[in-house]
C-alpha cells in the first residue's frame, strides 16, 4: 500500500537534511577518498600522490603476508559463526523447552552481549596467560604447551574461542524469539505426528527456523570480520608480530602503523566489495522472507 | 520427558558455566592483590580488596599525564553511550519520517544513498573517515566522537520498518481530522512510537558504550577516554611495567560491562524486542 | 438541494490502472446512498475520493455546492467512519473525539459539550477515559461513529465500517447506524461489498462494478428490476437464477423444457428467475425438474435440481413438503426477467 501522503515542498528535504549531511560528510566523502587514494601512491611525509593505477591492488593481492591474513580470516570466520551458531542454537531450543528457571537462564546467557570486544578479548588474554590463565594449566593437562602471542595457531585459537564466546548470546536470542515465534499449533501438530524429539526438530522446528539461520548467519559473517576488531586489537597486545589478523586488522594496520595509504585504501575497497556482495546476498534473503510470511 | 528434561537443565548449566565462568573468575580475581595475581595465577574466591582496587581505579589511575580517572572515563562512556543513541534515534527517525510519510521527487534516491552507509561498516574505511574528521579539526571532541558513528542507517531502517507497519488508516483519520505532517508527527507518530525509540536506545546505548576502534584514533587526548578506550591504556602499561596491575585491569573491564549489562538486564523484554525486530 | 454531486470522475493510478471509469452520482440531503460492488470495482476508491485521501484524475466532486477537488480532507466538511476504526491507540476515547475539533481551533467548552453529547448519543459516555484498546468491537464501533458525529459534518462516509464485527454485532450496529443517520439527517454514503447491509440500509443503492455503475435505484427497484445480469446474481440471496434459454412462440426453451413466459422477444436470451418466486411441487403442471439437494435453512429450504440440462436453485417454505426425485416447477409469467444472452442489459 503507498503510505506517501503527505505532500509539502520542501519538508521532506528538512527533515533529511541531518541524516543526508552526515552521510555525505562522514561516509560519502571517506568512502569515495578511499577508492582515490587506493589508485594512488602516496607519500605520508609529504602529502604528496602519483597515479598508480591498479599497482596498490596488485601489490596488496600479491604479497604473501595478504594472502596468509586473508586464509586466516576465512577460518576464523568460518569457525567463529559456525561455533557460535550452532551453540547458540543448542542453547535456544534446550532454553524453549524448559519449564522451569527460564528467565533466569536467560538473563545469564545473555550477559555476555553487553561486554565490548576489546573488554572480552581482555578476559581472553588473562585467561591463556602463559603466567596467569588458568586455561593455560588446562591444556597442559593434555601435554599442550600453550603459548598465546607466541605460537601463530595458539594466538588464532584464542581469537576463535573468544570471538565465538562473545556472539553466543546474540545468536540465542535470535534462535530462541525465533523458536518462541513457531505457531503452538505447529508444535503440538508436530508432537502428535512424531514422536521422536530428535526427528521433530530436525524436520519440523529446523526447517522452520531456517530464515531466521540464513539471516543470522549473514549477520555473523559480518560480526566476524568487523566487529572483533577490539578484541583482535587486544589479543596480540597492539604489537601483531607473528600473530594473526584478519583483513579488518590489516586495514588498519597498514594505514596507520604502516603509512602505507594507497596499499590500505586498496585493501578497504576490495573489503567494500565484498561487504556488497553480502549485502546483497542478505537482500535477496530478505526479499525470500517476505514470501515466506 | 524426564531423559529431555534433564538434558535440557544439563546444557543450559553448561552453557551458563561457559558463558558466566570467565566472567566470574575475572570479577574474583579484581578482588585479589596483584602480586599474588602474578605469582598464583587467576584465583577463585574472595580477595578481600574489593574497595581498595575499585576505589583506586575510579579515582586515582593517571594514563600519562595523571589527568584521567575511572570516574571521568565513565562520564565519557556515558556521553558517547546516551548521545549516539539520542542522535542516531532522533536524526533517523526525522529521515524514516520523510521517506515514509511524503511524496517527493528525490525520495528512491536519498534511500538508496541511505541504504549505501548499510554496505559499508566504519571499521572498512577507517583511515579515509579519521583524515576527514581530523581536516574538520574535530579530533578530541564529542562531536567528533559520536557524530560520524551516527552515519551507519541502521535506526533509520529500523523506523522505516515500524512506520510501515502503522495501520495507513491512522493516517487518513488524521488528515480527515485536520492533522498536518508537523501534528501528525508529534500528536500521533511519536506517542505510537515510544516503545520502539525506548528499545532503539537500550540497544544503541550498549553500541555506543561499547565502541572502541573509533575512540582510540579520535582521541588522544586522555580527558576524552571512554572506559572501553582505557582498558587498552591499561594494557599497554601492562607490558611495560614490572609486575602488571593484572586486578586493576579487570576490575575497569568489570566497571566496563556494568552499565550496559544492567540496562540490557533491567529491559530484557525491550531489549530483545528492539533487537529482533531491529535486524529484521 | 443536493449534497453531493460526482460528476463523470475518473481515477487512473500511475501505473495505469484504472479504478473508476467514469462515475456521475448524486446524493441528497440526508439521504443514505450505498455503494455496493465486489473487491476491486472500484467503491472504495470513490468514497476516498469524496473525502479527499485520493486525487481525482478528471471529473468534479462537489460538496453543498462547491467543488472540493483541490482541497484538503479536513477542509471538505466530512466525516469518515474507516473499516478498521483507525482510533488513535494512545488517546482516551475523549481524546480521540476531541482530536478534530481541537485541530479546527474549536474552544475547549464547545468540544466538551459536543463530546458529552456524541457520548450520550451512543451511549459510550461510561467509556470516554478509557483507551481504544480497553474497548469491545462494538464499543470502537460507536466509538469510530462518534468521531465522526462530533465534526458536525455535511455528509458522513462509511468505509465498510462493519466488516471488522461478528455476525451478530454487525445486525445490531446496523440498526444503530441507521436509526441515527435517520435521527441526525445528515447525508451518508455508505460502501459495502455486503449486499444486505446495501439493501436494509440505503435509501438508494448504487451498484458498482469493475469501476463503472451498473444500476442507480432504490433497494426495490434493484431488486425487482435489475438492469443487468450482474445486478441480477449480486443482490438478493440466494442469487437469481440465470439460465440461457431460447425464446419461441411456444415459451422459453431449455433443452428437452419449454417454461411458459409471456413476451414479444424472440430469440437467444438470458432467463432470470428469483429462487422465491418459483413454485415447485412433486406433481403437476409445469416444467419438470430433477431434485438434487435440499439446504435446509430454518425459514426455508433451498430446493436444488436440474431443468432442461442447467442447475437452477428454488426456495421453498419450510411448511410445506419437500420434493424429490421428479417434480415440476411453475412461476408466474411476469416474474421472469430476460437478459441479453452476451452483454446481459436487461430486454
Amino acid at each position: 500500500m503507498n503510505k506517501a501522503q503527505f505532500g509539502s515542498p520542501w519538508m521532506p528535504y528538512l527533515l533529511l537534511a541531518p541524516q543526508m549531511l552526515i552521510i555525505a560528510i562522514f561516509f560519502l566523502w571517506p568512502a569515495a577518498e578511499a577508492v582515490r587514494s587506493s589508485f594512488y601512491l602516496e607519500d605520508p611525509f609529504f602529502g604528496t600522490g602519483t597515479f598508480v593505477g591498479l599497482d596498490n591492488y596488485r601489490d596488496a593481492l600479491s604479497a604473501s603476508d595478504y594472502r596468509r591474513t586473508a586464509i586466516f580470516t576465512g577460518i576464523f570466520v568460518f569457525l567463529v559463526s559456525l561455533l557460535s551458531l550452532s551453540i547458540g542454537l543448542m542453547l535456544a531450543v534446550s532454553a524453549d523447552r524448559v519449564l522451569r528457571g527460564k528467565s533466569t537462564y536467560k538473563t545469564l546467557l545473555m550477559w555476555v552481549y553487553a561486554i565490548a570486544p576489546p573488554v572480552a578479548g581482555l578476559i581472553g588474554v588473562m585467561l591463556f596467560d602463559q603466567h596467569i590463565g588458568p586455561l593455560v594449566d588446562f591444556a597442559a593437562i593434555f601435554g599442550w604447551d600453550y603459548r598465546i602471542g607466541v605460537n601463530y595457531w595458539d594466538t588464532g585459537i584464542t581469537m576463535i574461542i573468544v570471538a565465538t564466546w562473545k556472539q553466543i548470546p546474540y545468536n540465542f536470542i535470535f534462535f530462541l524469539s525465533g523458536l518462541q515465534s513457531i505457531p503452538k499449533s505447529v508444535k503440538e501438530a508436530a508432537s502428535i505426528d512424531c514422536s521422536s524429539q530428535n526427528r521433530r526438530f530436525w524436520t519440523i522446528t529446523f526447517p522452520l527456523l531456517a530464515p531466521t539461520s540464513f539471516f543470522l548467519l549473514i549477520l555473523n559473517i559480518a560480526y566476524a570480520m568487523f566487529e572483533t576488531f577490539g578484541m583482535i586489537d587486544l589479543i596480540v597486545k597492539d604489537q601483531p608480530g607473528n600473530s594473526p589478523v584478519t583483513l579488518v586488522y590489516k586495514v588498519y594496520r597498514d594505514g596507520f602503523r604502516g603509512n602505507d595509504l594507497g596499499g590500505s585504501s586498496a585493501q578497504s575497497v576490495i573489503l567494500m566489495l565484498l561487504v556488497l556482495v553480502l549485502t546483497i546476498v542478505q537482500f535477496r534473503l530478505i526479499e525470500k522472507r517476505v514470501h515466506y510470511n | 520427558m524426564l531423559r529431555t528434561k534433564i538434558y535440557d537443565h544439563f546444557v543450559l548449566l553448561l552453557g551458563v558455566f561457559i558463558m558466566m565462568g570467565p566472567l566470574v573468575v575475572a570479577f574474583m580475581t579484581s578482588t585479589f592483590d596483584h602480586v599474588l595475581i602474578h605469582k598464583e595465577g587467576m584465583q577463585v574466591g574472595w580477595g578481600g580488596k574489593f574497595i581498595e582496587t575499585y576505589s583506586t581505579v575510579l579515582s586515582q589511575q593517571g594514563g600519562f599525564t595523571g589527568e584521567v580517572t575511572g570516574w571521568l572515563m565513565t562520564q565519557n562512556s556515558l556521553i558517547l553511550g546516551i548521545g549516539f543513541a539520542l542522535g542516531k534515534i532522533v536524526v533517523s527517525m526525522l529521515a524514516a519520517y520523510a521517506i515514509v510519510y511524503f511524496r517527493f521527487r528525490a525520495a528512491t534516491f536519498c534511500f538508496w544513498i541511505i541504504f549505501l552507509t548499510l554496505l559499508l561498516p566504519l571499521e572498512v574505511r577507517i583511515l579515509p573517515s579519521y583524515e576527514v574528521v581530523q581536516q574538520l579539526g574535530l579530533l578530541n571532541s564529542y562531536t567528533g566522537l559520536i557524530v560520524p558513528l551516527i552515519a551507519s542507517a541502521t535506526g533509520t531502517f529500523f523506523f522505516r520498518q515500524f512506520f510501515k507497519s502503522i495501520p495507513n488508516e491512522l493516517v487518513e483519520a488524521a488528515r480527515v481530522d485536520g492533522a498536518g505532517p508537523m501534528q501528525f508527527f508529534f500528536d500521533i507518530l511519536l506517542p505510537l512510537s515510544k516503545t520502539m525509540m525506548a528499545a532503539i536506545f537500550i540497544i544503541m546505548f550498549v553500541v555506543g558504550w561499547n565502541q572502541y576502534l573509533w575512540p582510540t584514533l579520535m582521541t588522544t587526548d586522555e580527558s576524552y577516554f571512554t572506559l572501553v578506550r582505557g582498558i587498552k591504556q591499561i594494557m599497554q602499561i601492562m607490558i611495560g611495567a614490572d609486575i602488571p596491575k593484572y586486578n586493576e585491569a579487570l576490575a575497569m573491564a568489570m566497571l566496563s560491562m556494568l552499565p550496559p549489562a544492567l540496562v540490557i538486564i533491567i529491559f530484557q523484554r525491550m531489549f530483545i524486542k528492539g533487537l529482533v525486530e531491529n535486524e529484521k | 438541494m443536493t449534497t453531493l454531486r460526482i460528476k463523470n470522475v475518473f481515477k487512473r493510478y500511475p501505473n495505469g490502472a484504472e479504478a473508476v471509469k467514469g462515475v456521475s452520482v448524486e446524493v441528497g440531503d440526508g439521504e443514505l446512498v450505498v455503494f455496493v460492488g465486489p473487491s476491486g470495482c472500484g467503491k472504495s476508491t470513490l468514497l476516498r475520493m469524496v473525502a479527499g485521501l485520493e486525487d481525482v484524475t478528471s471529473g468534479e466532486i462537489e460538496l453543498s455546492g462547491r467543488v472540493v477537488n483541490d482541497l484538503e480532507p479536513a477542509e471538505r466538511n466530512i466525516a469518515m467512519v474507516f473499516q478498521n476504526y483507525a482510533l488513535y491507540p494512545h488517546m482516551t476515547v475523549r481524546q480521540n473525539l476531541a482530536y478534530g475539533l481541537k485541530n479546527r481551533g474549536t474552544s475547549k467548552s464547545e468540544i466538551d459539550s459536543k463530546v458529552e453529547a456524541a457520548g450520550k448519543l451512543l451511549q459510550i459516555s461510561d467509556f470516554l477515559e478509557r483507551k481504544p484498546s480497553q474497548l469491545s468491537g462494538g464499543q470502537r464501533q460507536r466509538v469510530a461513529m462518534g468521531r465522526a458525529i462530533v465534526r458536525d459534518p455535511a455528509i458522513f462516509l462509511f468505509d465498510e465500517p462493519l466488516s471488522n464485527l461478528d455476525a451478530k454485532l454487525r445486525n445490531q450496529m446496523r440498526l444503530e447506524i441507521k436509526s441515527l443517520q435517520r435521527r441526525l439527517k445528515t447525508a451518508a454514503v455508505y460502501v459495502t461489498h455486503d449486499q444486505v447491509e446495501a439493501m436494509t440500509l440505503a435509501d438508494r443503492i448504487v451498484v458498482l462494478n469493475n469501476g463503472l455503475i451498473e444500476q442507480v435505484g432504490t433497494p426495490a427497484e434493484v431488486y425487482s428490476r435489475p438492469d443487468s445480469t450482474f445486478v441480477a446474481s449480486f443482490i438478493g440471496a440466494p442469487p437469481m437464477n440465470l439460465l440461457s434459454a431460447t425464446l419461441t412462440d411456444a415459451g422459453a426453451q431449455l433443452g428437452d423444457q419449454v417454461l411458459p413466459v409471456q413476451t414479444s422477444l424472440r430469440g437467444d436470451v438470458q432467463l432470470g428467475l428469483r429462487p422465491e418466486r418459483i413454485k415447485i411441487s412433486q406433481s403437476g403442471s409445469g416444467a419438470s425438474i430433477e431434485v438434487t439437494i435440499v439446504e435446509e435453512l430454518g425459514a426455508t429450504r433451498l430446493v436444488h435440481g436440474i431443468v432442461g440440462g442447467q442447475n437452477i436453485s428454488v426456495a421453498v417454505d419450510a411448511e410445506l413438503p419437500v420434493p424429490t426425485g421428479q417434480a415440476v416447477i411453475s412461476f408466474r409469467p411476469d416474474d421472469a426477467h430476460f437478459f441479453h444472452a452476451t452483454t446481459g442489459r436487461r430486454l
